[in-house]
C-alpha cells in the first residue's frame, strides 16, 4: 500500500488517469470531502492488481508473469511495477512481440504444472494467440479426460480506451465467455480486481481476466478484509452493487460505474434501480440475475462490446427461459454500437454506451419516457 | 546395409554359445541377447548446421536391437490393424497412421527417460505406445470407449500420458511446438535437468509460431529440441511446393540443426542423445528426421495421387526401418529368420487380443459428456442441446 491517494483528473468530461505520480486535486463535484475512517483505505485498480500479483507470486513459487514490457518497463500500464526487482528475471519475463509464440509457451508451461500469468498488452492482441487460448488451454482438460489441466491466467486491458481507434478497442467478453473450459472474469472496483485476480491465479483452470485501461487509475475504498493476503472472491458470483426494487441493471467492468451513475439519476425520478456487477462472465451468475429480475420485474443489460451475440443477449435469454412470467416489460439491451470504433471524439462517444443511454432504457422498461410529475 | 563393428571388449560376444543345447519340447530356440555394448555405424552420416555432428558409430546392445525390432513390429501391426478398424467404421473421424516412421519413435525413446517430455501433433499413436501406453488404451480410444487413454473423449488426435512425459496429441498444425517450448521452459524453471522434444512435420515447419517459439527458446536458453519428422508431404503437398527452403534442419538460422536418417533407429537414437546433451547446455536445437509414411496423410487420403506407387514401394524395399533392424539382427546372429517371424506372430496376436478387449469396453456413460470441462466446476451450470431437458451442475 502506497498510502498515496491518486485522484482522477477530469478534462472535458473524459477521465484521464495520471499514473506514477503523486497528485492532489480537488474534484470539482458536489461530494468533495471523503470521510477517512481508519478502516476505509483507498486503492486504485492498478494498485489492487499489482498487490494481487505480488502476493500470489510471493505465496506460490510456481506463479510467474510473462508478457510484453512487464519487466524492465514496469508494465505498459504499470500494473507489474516493482515485480521484476522483487522476483527477478526468471519469474518476470519480458517477451518479444510474438503473441502466438509466447502464449503457446505459457500454456505449455501450465501443462507441466507451473502457474503462468500471461499478459496481453490489450486483448485485441490476444486474437493472434486465440488458438492457444481456446484449443490448447480451454479444451485440454476435457480432451485428456482430466490428465492435463491448465492453471493459466490470461490478463490485460479489454474494451475501449480513449481515442485508440478500431483495432485497439474491441471487447472480447462475449467471444471468450462462449467457450466451455474457460473461466472469464471482469472486475470493476479495486476490491474486485484484487479478489478476482487472486482467485484466478489460484484456480486450476484457464482464466481470461478482462481488465479495463480507463479503470486502472480509479480509486475505490477497500476493506481491511480485502487488503489481507488471503483475500479471494468467489468465481461465478455476481455482486449486487446497489439494491433496488424497480428495475435490474446488469453490467461489468467500466459499465458498472455508468450503471451506478444512471441509478443515481433514476432515483431522482423515483425509479429504484438494482445494479448487478457481474464480476464473472463465465460462469455467469444466472441465479443472482434471475432472483433480481423476479424482484424488480424489469431488466436492462449493459455492456461495452458489440451487441450481436453479446453478453446481454445471453442474460436476456436466461431471464426469458427462467423468469418469463416475472417480466413486466421486454428486456432492454444497451451495448456498444454495431460499428468498428471510430476515432473522432464525437463519433466515439456515440459508439460506446453513455449514462444517459442506460437511463433512457431503464425508463423505457418502466414505461416512463417522460419524468413523473409528482411522487405517488 | 549397416557396417557392423565390434569393440574388442565385446569379443566375448563372438563366442556366444548356441542355446539350441537347451532346446525345449516345442523346439523353439530362445533368442540370445545381452547387454554387452556393441557399436554399429549408421547408414548415412549426419549433416550438421552450426554445430559439430555426432559420430556415426552408435553404441547399442543386442538386447536393445531386439527391443527395437519388437516395438517397431508392434507399432506396424497396430497401425495396420487401425486401418482395418477404420474401414469397418469402428474408428471415426480422423485417423493419421505412422507406419514407416516407427524408427523415430523408438530411437528417440531409447535416448531419453520418462522425465524428458515429448509432444507431437496428431500422428501420435506410436509415440504414445513408446511412452508406456498400452495397445488396449490405443484401440479403445480410437473406438471411443471407456478403456481409452482419454476415456473415449479425445479420439485419435488426443492421446496423452502425462506421468510418462507425453503431452499429446494435438490437432492444430504447429501449435504443439510453442507448447513444447513451454514444457522446456517449465523444466528449466523447475531445475529438472530434463529436455522436451517437440515433434512436427514438414507441413508444420513453415508455421510462424514455430519461429516465434524458437526465437524465445534461443533467447532464454530453453532445453527444447524441435524435431521435424520430414515425411516429405504435408497432406498432399510435396515439400518443395510448400517450402522455399526444405532444408528444415537449417531453418533455425542461429539455432543449430542436424539432419538424420529417420529410417535408422540407431541414427535417431544417436541424434536424440546428442540433442539432449546439447539442449541442456546450450539451448534449442533442430533435428530433421528424413522419414516416410506409407499411408496417406490420413485414412481419407489414399496417398497415391500426389506420389507414385513406385516411390512408396521403393522406400519399403530400400529403407524400411524394421527390415533394417531385421537384417542387423540376422547378421549379428542374435536371432534367425524363424525367431523373428515368431516375434511378428506374437505381436500380431497381442494386437488382435487388444482389439478384442477394446471392443468389449463400453462407450462412455452419458454423464461423461459433462465431466472434465473444468477441474473446479464451482457449481456452474452446463446445458445439453435442449437446455430445458438437460441441465447439469458442474461440481
Amino acid at each position: 500500500m502506497l498510502g498515496i491517494v491518486r485522484r482522477k483528473v477530469c478534462a472535458k468530461g473524459l477521465p484521464v488517469t495520471v499514473p506514477g505520480e503523486t497528485l492532489r486535486f480537488f474534484r470539482p463535484v458536489v461530494h468533495a470531502l471523503r470521510n477517512y475512517s481508519s478502516a476505509a483505505k483507498e486503492l486504485t485498480v492498478r494498485e489492487a492488481l499489482n498487490s494481487a500479483l505480488d502476493e500470489e507470486m510471493s505465496a506460490d513459487p510456481k506463479v510467474f508473469l510473462m508478457g510484453e514490457e512487464v519487466g524492465e518497463y514496469q508494465g505498459a500500464y504499470k500494473i507489474s511495477k516493482g515485480l521484476l526487482d522483487k522476483y527477478g528475471p526468471d519469474r518476470v519475463l519480458d517477451t518479444p512481440i510474438t503473441e502466438a509464440g509466447f502464449t503457446g509457451i505459457g500454456v505449455g508451461a501450465a501443462y507441466y504444472g507451473l502457474k503462468p500469468v500471461v499478459e496481453f498488452m490489450t486483448f485485441n492482441f490476444s486474437m493472434q494467440a486465440i488458438d492457444h487460448i481456446i484449443n490448447s488451454a480451454a479444451k485440454s482438460n476435457y480432451m485428456s479426460a482430466g490428465q492435463i489441466n491448465v492453471p493459466i491466467v490470461f490478463r490485460g486491458p479489454n474494451g475501449a480506451a480513449a481515442g485508440v481507434g478500431a483495432q485497439h478497442s474491441q471487447c472480447y467478453a462475449a467471444w471468450y465467455a462462449s467457450c466451455p473450459g474457460l473461466k472469464v472474469l471482469s472486475p470493476y472496483s479495486s476490491e474486485d480486481a484484487r479478489g478476482l485476480l487472486k482467485a484466478a491465479i489460484r484456480d486450476p483452470d484457464p482464466v481470461v481476466f478482462l481488465e479495463n485501461e480507463l479503470l486502472y487509475g480509479e480509486s475505490f475504498p477497500v476493506s481491511a478484509e480485502a487488503l489481507d493476503s488471503s483475500f479471494c472472491l468467489p468465481i461465478g458470483k455476481a455482486k449486487i452493487e446497489r439494491e433496488g426494487k424497480d428495475v435490474t441493471i446488469t453490467a461489468f467492468s467500466k459499465m458498472v460505474g455508468h450503471a451506478l451513475k444512471a441509478a443515481d439519476i433514476l432515483a431522482k425520478d423515483g425509479i429504484s434501480a438494482e445494479v448487478i456487477n457481474l464480476r464473472s462472465i463465465r460462469p455467469l451468475d444466472r441465479a443472482t440475475i434471475n432472483a433480481s429480475v423476479r424482484k424488480t420485474n424489469r431488466l436492462v443489460t449493459v455492456e461495452e462490446g458489440f451487441p450481436q451475440h453479446g453478453v446481454g443477449a445471453e442474460i436476456c435469454t436466461s431471464v426469458v427461459e427462467e423468469s418469463f412470467g416475472y417480466l413486466d416489460a421486454p428486456v432492454e439491451r444497451i451495448a456498444g454500437a454495431d460499428v468498428p470504433m471510430p476515432y473522432a471524439a464525437n463519433l466515439e462517444r456515440m459508439a460506446v454506451p453513455q449514462v444517459e443511454d442506460i437511463v433512457r432504457a431503464a425508463k423505457r422498461a418502466c414505461y416512463r419516457s417522460v419524468p413523473l410529475a409528482a411522487a405517488a | 546395409m549397416a557396417l557392423v563393428s565390434r569393440s574388442s571388449s565385446a569379443a566375448a560376444a563372438l563366442l556366444r554359445p548356441l542355446s539350441s543345447a537347451a532346446a525345449n519340447v516345442s523346439g523353439i530356440r530362445h533368442v540370445t541377447t545381452d547387454t554387452t555394448p556393441i557399436t554399429i555405424e549408421t547408414s548415412v552420416p549426419f549433416t550438421a548446421h552450426n554445430c559439430e555432428p555426432p559420430s556415426r558409430s552408435v553404441s547399442t546392445t543386442t538386447a536393445e536391437l531386439l527391443t527395437f525390432f519388437r516395438q517397431m513390429s508392434l507399432m506396424r501391426r497396430m497401425e495396420i490393424a487401425a486401418d482395418s478398424l477404420y474401414k469397418s467404421k469402428l474408428i471415426r473421424g480422423f485417423c493419421h497412421l505412422y507406419d514407416g516412421q516407427e524408427a523415430v519413435a523408438v530411437g528417440m525413446e531409447a535416448a531419453i527417460t520418462k522425465s524428458d517430455c515429448i509432444i507431437t501433433a496428431y500422428r501420435d499413436h506410436c509415440t504414445f505406445l513408446c511412452r508406456g501406453g498400452t495397445l488396449l488404451e490405443v484401440f479403445a480410444e480410437l473406438m471411443g470407449r471407456q478403456a481409452g487413454c482419454s476415456k473415449g473423449k479425445g479420439g485419435s488426435m488426443h492421446f496423452y500420458r502425462k506421468k510418462a512425459g507425453f503431452y499429446g496429441g494435438h490437432g492444430i498444425v504447429g501449435a504443439q511446438v510453442p507448447l513444447g517450448c513451454g514444457l522446456a521452459f517449465a523444466q528449466k524453471y523447475s531445475k529438472d535437468e530434463t529436455v522436451t522434444f517437440a515433434l512436427y512435420g514438414d507441413g508444420a515447419a513453415n508455421q510462424g509460431q514455430l519461429f516465434e517459439a524458437l526465437n524465445i527458446s534461443a533467447l532464454w536458453d530453453l532445453p527444447a529440441i524441435l524435431v521435424c519428422e520430414n515425411n516429405h508431404y504435408g497432406m498432399g503437398t510435396a515439400e518443395w511446393r510448400a517450402a522455399k527452403s526444405p532444408a528444415y534442419y537449417k531453418r533455425g538460422d542461429y539455432v543449430p540443426g542436424l539432419k538424420v536418417d529417420g529410417m535408422d533407429a540407431l541414427a535417431v537414437k544417436q541424434a536424440c542423445k546428442f540433442a539432449k546433451e546439447h539442449a541442456l547446455k546450450n539451448g534449442p536445437l533442430i533435428l530433421e528426421m528424413d522419414t516416410y509414411r506409407y499411408h496417406g496423410h490420413s485414412m481419407s487420403d489414399p496417398g497415391s495421387t500426389y506420389r507414385t506407387r513406385d516411390e512408396i514401394s521403393g522406400i519399403r524395399q530400400e529403407r524400411d526401418p524394421i527390415e533394417r533392424v531385421r537384417k542387423l539382427l540376422l547378421s549379428l546372429d542374435v536371432a534367425n529368420e524363424k525367431e523373428l517371424k515368431d516375434i511378428e506372430k506374437e505381436v500380431r496376436k497381442e494386437v488382435d487380443e487388444a482389439i478384442a478387449q477394446a471392443k468389449e469396453s463400453p462407450m462412455p456413460e452419458p454423464s461423461e459428456l459433462f465431466t472434465n470441462i473444468y477441474v473446479k466446476g464451482l457449481g456452474a451450470e452446463a446445458f445439453g442441446a435442449d437446455r430445458k431437458e438437460v441441465r447439469v451442475i458442474l461440481p
